[in-house]
């Protein structure tokens, strides 16, 4: 019952498994299986009845905050946008089990890299918080 | 069939035509058990009674049935024949099959027909995800959306674990007595998982736990609706106009519901003169006692203690098998034999709980106890950052600021 974010990034994490390529200079018929992987996790999760939700994010990433009063906001790209943080996507589930979040997490970092050999890519699981009061009391 | 005139009456109020959806839902295992038992296969009756029900929600109010029981039966069985007709060749060996009435069912009593549907949807191979969503649905008769918006999932998703869980249950047979230990624990996890919203699952969980305990002697079937009753009883203390969380001591007791602790305490009695104890009669005890005190101050610590001495000798290994138990006595402990006492207790589940936000926030309560205010504090703290409700998450950030501030001098 506890639902898990699945979230792949652009960059950040931790050292990578395998150094890849972007994705733009792969063989096109390894970009065409790796794109039918995403849909395939996808359509696998529906049929468990543990999809919630799949979204893409654009890379582009904008940090914005307040600029006091009267001021307009102030943004900016971020402090070292090469390297920092960015995440691409995520799945949302609803599964069982903290162990039934990872095994599903790892099974997305499967997904086929150059050659169709698994990606290893790091995957980063968060659980989303229960909105819902409790029935019970708290200590 | 024999339907009463309880079932004309009770569906449909004839001066407003509002539909009593509880009256509506209450039909459901009765006509699901009647279809069952006259050999119509689980999966496929489920579904066409879920598709009557669907339409009685829509055509009940303008045309109310005259017998709501017998328009059930006759819509789900009429679905029933058009799946049938649409594969006419797979199926027409199964329905010579079907013509032959199953031996060995339940017999037609009503609480049965609950209490066998409870066996079927609570089998000991389905998930608890699984077992919980198939209760609601076929005993609850809760319509799939429902469902899903209850636990915030999309609807194909619950409608695709649904029948995953009816293909695995509709292989086994039926005919056998059930694990009632599984019920008990499915209708538990329905409480516990809310209520608010526009289908209440607490209220819905007692519905289904009064229903069982229609259909069955066993004590622990009681023990259950006494701690739901005695549990819900305080359910409009439990959070203030804003939604905060307030702690047991700090409830307002005069919110309480008298009615609720008046007949959980009573189910409950019901259930202890038995004489065989378990689990739910135990927490239901607990429960009744923190009913019973007319201001925290004036809670029989101690004798919740004896209770929990009761709780905890229920397994060999109560810090493996039931550290929740555990963590609860060390409370008790801590009010009977004082805070260093109750901590101490609470230091055998580090290895088990460590990394639970309950643990350090009940440390967090036991430091407070003991006077020991930034030690509390930072109890609250971890126990914030580990917890995965945002009300909780939210109370435990203020019990933290809270010892914080009121023990400046620990503060740099």
């Amino acid at each position: 019952m506890p639902k898990y974010l699945l979230l792949k990034h652009y960059r950040g994490g931790p050292e990578p498994h395998r150094r890849l390529p972007p994705m733009d200079e792969w063989a096109p018929e390894d970009v065409e299986a790796h794109i039918a992987f995403q849909n395939h996790v996808s359509e696998l999760l529906e049929e468990n009845g543990e999809y919630v939700d799949t979204r893409a994010l654009a890379p582009a990433q904008t940090w914005v905050r307040y600029g006091g009063p009267d001021a307009a906001p102030i943004t900016t790209d971020g402090p070292h946008p090469e390297t920092s943080d960015l995440i691409a996507g995520w799945w949302m589930i609803d599964v069982e089990s903290h162990e039934r979040a990872l095994e599903l997490a790892a099974y997305v970092s499967s997904e086929p890299g150059p050659g169709g050999e698994p990606m290893y890519e790091w995957i980063d699981v968060r659980e989303v918080m229960w909105e819902r009061p409790r029935t019970t009391d708290t200590a | 069939m024999g339907a009463s005139s309880d079932d004309r009456h009770g569906v449909i109020d004839a001066s407003t035509r509002r539909l009593d959806e509880g009256a509506l839902r209450a039909l459901v295992p009765r006509v699901l058990a009647g279809l069952v038992r006259r050999g119509e296969d689980f999966d496929a009756a489920e579904d066409a009674l879920q598709e009557a029900l669907l339409e009685a929600l829509r055509v009940w109010p303008e045309h109310p049935p005259h017998d709501p029981r017998a328009w059930l039966t006759t819509v789900a069985t009429r679905r029933l024949v058009d799946a049938r007709r649409s594969e006419a060749a797979r199926h027409r060996r199964e329905e010579a099959e079907h013509a032959e009435p199953r031996v060995g069912g339940p017999s037609p009593e009503e609480g049965d027909d609950t209490l066998f549907l409870l066996f079927c949807c609570c089998h000991p191979e389905l998930a608890p995800t699984s077992q919980v969503a198939l209760t609601l649905r076929a005993v609850g008769g809760l319509t799939t959306r429902e469902i899903a918006d209850a636990f915030f999932v999309p609807e194909a998703t619950m409608a695709q674990r649904i029948s995953r869980a009816k293909r695995t249950v509709d292989g086994r047979r039926l005919d056998q007595p059930g694990d009632l230990a599984v019920v008990l624990r499915v209708l538990y996890l329905v409480y516990t998982t809310g209520h608010g919203d526009r289908v209440d699952l607490a209220a819905e969980a007692i519905r289904l736990a009064r229903q069982l305990t229609l259909a069955t002697e066993e004590p622990e079937a009681r023990g259950l609706l006494a701690l739901m009753l005695l549990n819900h009883a305080r359910l409009p203390a439990r959070l203030d106009p804003e939604g905060r969380i307030v702690t047991l001591d700090r409830q307002d007791r005069g919110l309480w519901d008298t009615r609720a602790i008046a007949e959980g305490v009573r189910v409950l009695q019901s259930a202890l003169a038995l004489q065989r104890p378990g689990r739910y009669q135990i927490e239901a005890a607990i429960a009744a006692l923190h009913d019973d005190a007319a201001s925290a101050e004036e809670t029989d610590w101690p004798q919740i203690l004896a209770w929990y001495d009761d709780l905890v000798a229920l397994t060999d290994d109560p810090v493996r098998q039931d550290p929740a138990a555990v963590l609860g006595r060390a409370v008790a402990v801590g009010h009977v034999r004082g805070a260093a006492a109750g901590l101490r207790e609470t230091d055998r589940l580090r290895d088990v709980l460590g990394d639970r936000h309950r643990w350090h926030a009940v440390r967090g309560h036991l430091h407070e106890l003991g006077g020991d205010l930034p030690a509390a504090a930072t109890a609250y703290a971890e126990a914030a950052h580990l917890a995965t409700n945002v009300a909780e998450r939210d109370h435990l950030v203020r019990q933290a600021a809270r010892a914080r501030a009121a023990a400046p001098a620990s503060r740099g």
